[in-house]
């Protein structure tokens, strides 16, 4: 690793190509040298991000097994394990930084690293699936657009690869919703009330405001932002209003209007000691997510275990075999091995 | 633990006729875990054909720096570029 601060004259020359090389907006890449705060400050979010998507796994997973129908058991399973998957390339990818998985997921359960709060709300009925890939996905995408094209390589690709996947994500939700708003009056209601309940959590996932953000302002000179809080979420209200509009379903802000003279919606102010409170682990299911995650880790710790075992089982009897074989071997067959070998690094 | 897990590099053939491109990469005991958690990760909507996985300390990579003197030798050789070449106006297929 690098020294912090550019002392020597080397270093000096070392972060002011890093500067260039970003304010030309190319990719900075693994082996590159990077400052320390700008390898630090990307572990912070990274990781974070990587957490948020294999927590947001718990609340939508509640509903898996009492799903209304097949097909919409099979799309949750589907999304569910999506986000799965979206963990597992920004672990990778956070990884790249000298991070071990290991150390992230140790944070994660130990609490001294963060993950998203607003999976620590409960879904309390079947519409709330529905909300969630509308609302949670849909800001979740307004603010993973603009990451495809952040200056750390690694984190833009998971990104491209990510977004890619959310699309469907977000549909189904608007999908599951529009039936329910379009079914009977209790239908229509359930929806209603989980649009009530997770509206507010959903414009709060894009930070506080940016006046108050600790990290922005610094991200967006890095370039691992591309805009500011503030104008996510303001373009997150524009999508929505005329989407809940097509829902046939209210959005729970009697301030919400067009605004001619800015081209934007205007929108009630938001309650920010909720947000620091459910931060500070205050929210409905902190302890219950934190301490089912780390149930599952335990839970799953034979299975990495013999996984290893049978391993290293495997890599005895193979170091073995060949020794065997070279006893007997002629030079002609060691060949045709080779070519078999490459055969096989082929298909 | 994931410690003993060694960390491979994933690479898919999205389709016959192309070459594999690194998508990226994952931990797995050993290599055939390896293939199936790749398939599971990286190719969940048909974006593969074939995979091959390779464990990451296998391989050797050159310095990121990009004035590294390693790529000198190709920079002062544009002759080895069609442009290089002045052909007269009207001659067709060259
Ligand atoms: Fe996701
Ligand atoms: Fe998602």
């Amino acid at each position: 690793m690098v020294a912090v601060t550019p002392e020597t004259g080397q270093d000096r020359a070392l972060a002011a190509a890093f500067e260039a090389a970003v304010a030309a907006d190319e990719r900075v890449e693994p082996r590159d040298w990077m400052p320390e705060e700008y390898r630090a400050s990307l572990v912070r979010q990274m990781a974070q991000h990587a957490h948020s998507e294999i927590i947001g796994m718990q609340p939508e997973a509640n509903w898996i097994t009492r799903a209304p129908s097949l097909r919409r058991k099979a799309i949750l399973m589907a999304k569910v394990q999506d986000e799965a998957g979206h963990g597992l390339y920004l672990y990778s990818a956070a990884e790249t930084l000298g991070t071990s998985r290991d150390e992230l997921l140790d944070k994660l359960h130990s609490g001294r690293q963060k993950y998203s709060s607003i999976f620590n709300y409960p879904t309390l009925t079947w519409a709330d699936v529905g909300a969630i890939g509308w609302l949670v996905d849909g800001a979740a995408i307004t603010n993973q657009v603009p990451l495809c094209r952040c200056s750390y390589g690694p984190y833009a690709r998971a990104m491209v690869r990510i977004c890619k996947e959310e699309s469907f994500h977000q549909r189904q939700g608007y999908e599951l919703l529009l039936a329910l708003s379009k079914g009977t009056e209790a239908q229509h209601a359930m929806a209603q009330d989980a649009v009530d309940r997770w509206w507010w959590p959903s414009l709060m996932m894009f930070g506080p405001p940016d006046d108050e953000s600790a990290h922005s302002a610094q991200s967006m000179a890095w370039r691992i932002k591309r805009h500011s809080n503030d104008e996510l979420r303001q373009r997150f209200v524009d999508i929505a209003v005329p989407q809940s509009e097509a829902l046939g379903l209210t959005l729970p802000d009697p301030d919400i209007r067009w605004n001619e003279e800015r081209g934007h919606y205007d929108f009630g102010a938001i309650d920010w000691t909720e947000f620091w409170e459910v931060l500070k682990g205050n929210g409905p299911c902190n302890e219950q997510r934190i301490t089912q995650r780390r149930r599952a880790h335990e839970e799953g710790a034979w299975v990495r275990e013999a996984a290893a075992a049978h391993a290293e089982k495997q890599a005895r009897a193979h170091a073995e075999a060949p020794a065997q074989a070279d006893a007997d071997a002629a030079a002609d067959a060691d060949a045709d091995a080779h070519a078999q070998q490459h055969e096989e690094a082929r298909v | 633990m994931t410690q003993n897990w060694p960390l491979w590099e994933v690479f898919v053939r999205s389709r016959r006729g192309l070459s594999h491109t690194h998508a990226g990469s994952l931990h797995a005991p050993d290599a055939e875990m390896a293939l199936r958690n790749a398939r599971d990760l990286y190719t969940r909507r048909n974006e593969g054909v074939s995979i091959w996985v390779v464990p990451s300390a296998q391989i050797t990579a050159s310095s990121p720096d990009e004035r590294d003197p390693f790529f000198a030798p190709a920079a002062d050789k544009p002759y080895r570029h069609p442009t290089f070449y002045e052909i007269p106006e009207g001659v067709r297929h060259l």
